[in-house]
C-alpha cells in the first residue's frame, strides 16, 4: 500500500516556465571549462530591465524576460519569452514557448505553444500550435505544412548551428547577436 | 489511510491538471459534423471562430481541414460594453469590428453568442458575418429554445471539441447572462440572404442552425 504511494509519485519533473536568469559574461575568459560553458550556452538569457530595439538574431536558444521592438530572428532554435517579457516585434524562430506578452507575428518551423498567462496579439504561422487553459490570444493560426514559408531559410539556419555546436567546445559559444540597428538600454 | 487520500496526494504532485475542465459535461452535435462536411474539399480554408480562444479547437480544426483560423473572441466584447455601460454602442461597434476584407470567410463558428446579444446587436452582428462570408461558405450558430432564468449565475460556455459529434461544455464568468431566445424567423431575417440548409433541436433546448451563403445570397449581398 505504502510503497504503492510511492511509485504513484511523477518521476518526471514538470517542465520549468523559463530558465532563471543568468549573468551571461561575455567578457569571460575564453578557453576555460568547456562543460560550465555549454551550461551558459543552454541559458542565455536577457534579463527584466533590459530593452531592444532592433533586430536580434541569433544561433541558439534564448530567453527573453526584457521588453524587445522589432524584429526576433532565432531560425533554428527554441526562443522562450518568460513571464516578465514583453515582445512588439516580428518573431522567426523553430519553436516559440510564450508566457509573456507578444505582440507581432510569430512564424515558427516546429511549434508555437502559449503557455497559461501567456498572450499574443498577432499571426501565428506553425505546423504546430498549442494553447493553453488561461492564456491570451487574439489573431489567426496558420497550421501549415511542414516545410512551408519557413523552410527558405532553414538551409541557412542549419549551416549556423552546425558551426555553433562545433565551436563550442572550443571557443565560447556565439551570443546572439544584437544587430548593428539595435540599441540596448538599461532601465 | 483511504483510497480517496491517495488520489487526492496524486492529484496535487500532478502539473497543469485542470480538473474544472475535466468535470465539465460532454454533450452531443450534429451541425458540427455537417460544417465540416460544408469546408471539406476547399483547399486551406479560412475559419473565422467568435468564441473563446480554445487551443485544442485550433488544434482540431487545424488537422482537419488544414485551414487558416481566426480568433475574434467577442465575449470580451460584451464584458467590455456591459464594465463600461455601453451595451447600446455594440451594434455600431460590430460594424467597425472585423478588418476582414468581404468575402474573404470560409466558415463562421458563432457558437451560442447570439444569446448573449439582443436583438439589435445580434443583427448588426449577423449582416458583419454575411458581408465576410465567401460564396457557399458556411455558419454554425446555436440558439437557446428557453428563457434564461434570472436567479443562475451569468456563464458563458466555451465549446471544446472532443470529436466531429461531440462537444465539451466548459462554462467560465460572464458579465451578462442569456438574452431572451430569439424566434426562428427572427434568425432567418437577421442572417438574410443566407439560407438555413440545416437545423437540429436538441434535448439540451438547443437549437443548431447550419446557414450557407448560396450563389443566390452572394449575388444578392453583392
Amino acid at each position: 500500500m505504502w510503497k504503492r504511494d510511492e511509485a504513484v509519485k511523477p518521476t518526471s519533473q514538470p517542465i520549468p516556465p523559463a530558465p532563471v536568469a543568468s549573468n551571461a559574461q561575455p567578457s569571460a575568459p575564453v578557453a576555460l571549462q568547456a562543460e560550465p560553458r555549454r551550461i551558459e550556452r543552454d541559458l542565455v538569457n536577457i534579463g527584466k530591465s533590459v530593452v531592444i530595439k532592433g533586430e536580434l538574431s541569433g544561433s541558439e536558444d534564448l530567453t527573453i524576460e526584457g521588453h524587445v521592438e522589432g524584429k526576433i530572428e532565432l531560425k533554428d532554435h527554441l526562443l522562450t519569452i518568460g513571464p516578465n517579457g514583453r515582445i512588439k516585434a516580428q518573431i522567426f524562430a523553430k519553436t516559440v514557448i510564450v508566457l509573456g506578452e507578444v505582440s507581432g507575428n510569430v512564424s515558427a518551423s516546429e511549434k508555437v505553444e502559449i503557455r497559461d498567462g501567456g498572450s499574443v496579439d498577432g499571426d501565428i504561422v506553425s505546423p504546430r500550435v498549442a494553447i493553453a487553459e488561461g492564456a491570451h490570444f487574439r489573431g489567426s493560426v496558420d497550421m501549415q505544412k511542414k516545410g512551408g514559408a519557413i523552410s527558405a531559410s532553414a538551409s541557412t539556419s542549419a549551416s549556423a548551428t552546425t558551426s555553433a555546436s562545433s565551436s563550442a567546445s572550443v571557443k565560447p559559444a556565439p551570443q546572439p547577436t544584437v544587430a548593428q540597428a539595435a540599441q540596448p538600454a538599461a532601465h | 489511510m483511504a483510497f480517496s487520500d491517495l488520489f487526492s496526494r496524486r492529484r496535487k504532485d500532478e502539473p497543469d491538471v485542470d480538473t474544472g475542465a475535466a468535470k465539465a459535461p460532454v454533450h452531443s452535435t450534429k451541425g458540427l459534423a455537417k460544417f465540416i462536411a460544408g469546408l471539406t474539399g476547399r483547399s486551406s480554408p479560412v475559419l473565422l471562430d467568435l468564441g473563446s480562444v480554445t487551443g485544442s479547437n485550433v488544434t482540431f480544426f487545424g488537422e482537419q481541414l488544414g485551414c487558416k483560423i481566426i480568433v475574434e473572441d467577442l465575449s470580451k466584447d460584451i464584458d467590455r460594453a456591459v464594465k463600461e455601460k455601453t451595451l447600446a454602442d455594440l451594434p455600431a461597434h460590430f460594424t467597425t469590428r472585423f478588418s476582414q476584407e468581404d468575402g474573404s470567410v470560409d466558415g463562421v463558428l458563432c457558437w451560442d453568442l447570439f444569446d448573449y446579444l439582443d436583438k439589435h446587436s445580434a443583427a448588426s452582428l449577423a449582416q458583419q458575418i454575411v458581408r465576410l462570408l465567401k460564396p457557399e461558405g458556411v455558419v454554425l450558430a446555436f440558439f437557446n429554445t428557453h428563457e434564461p432564468k434570472e436567479s443562475v449565475e451569468a456563464l458563458y460556455t466555451k465549446h471544446v471539441v472532443v470529436d466531429q459529434s461531440t462537444l465539451q461544455h466548459r462554462p467560465y464568468p460572464a458579465a451578462r447572462g442569456k438574452q431572451r431566445p430569439f424566434q426562428n424567423r427572427d434568425i432567418q431575417r437577421m442572417f438574410e440572404p443566407l439560407r438555413i440548409t440545416e437545423q437540429f433541436l436538441l434535448k439540451s433546448h438547443m437549437r443548431e442552425v447550419l446557414f450557407r451563403k448560396t450563389g443566390d445570397a452572394a449575388d444578392a449581398d453583392a
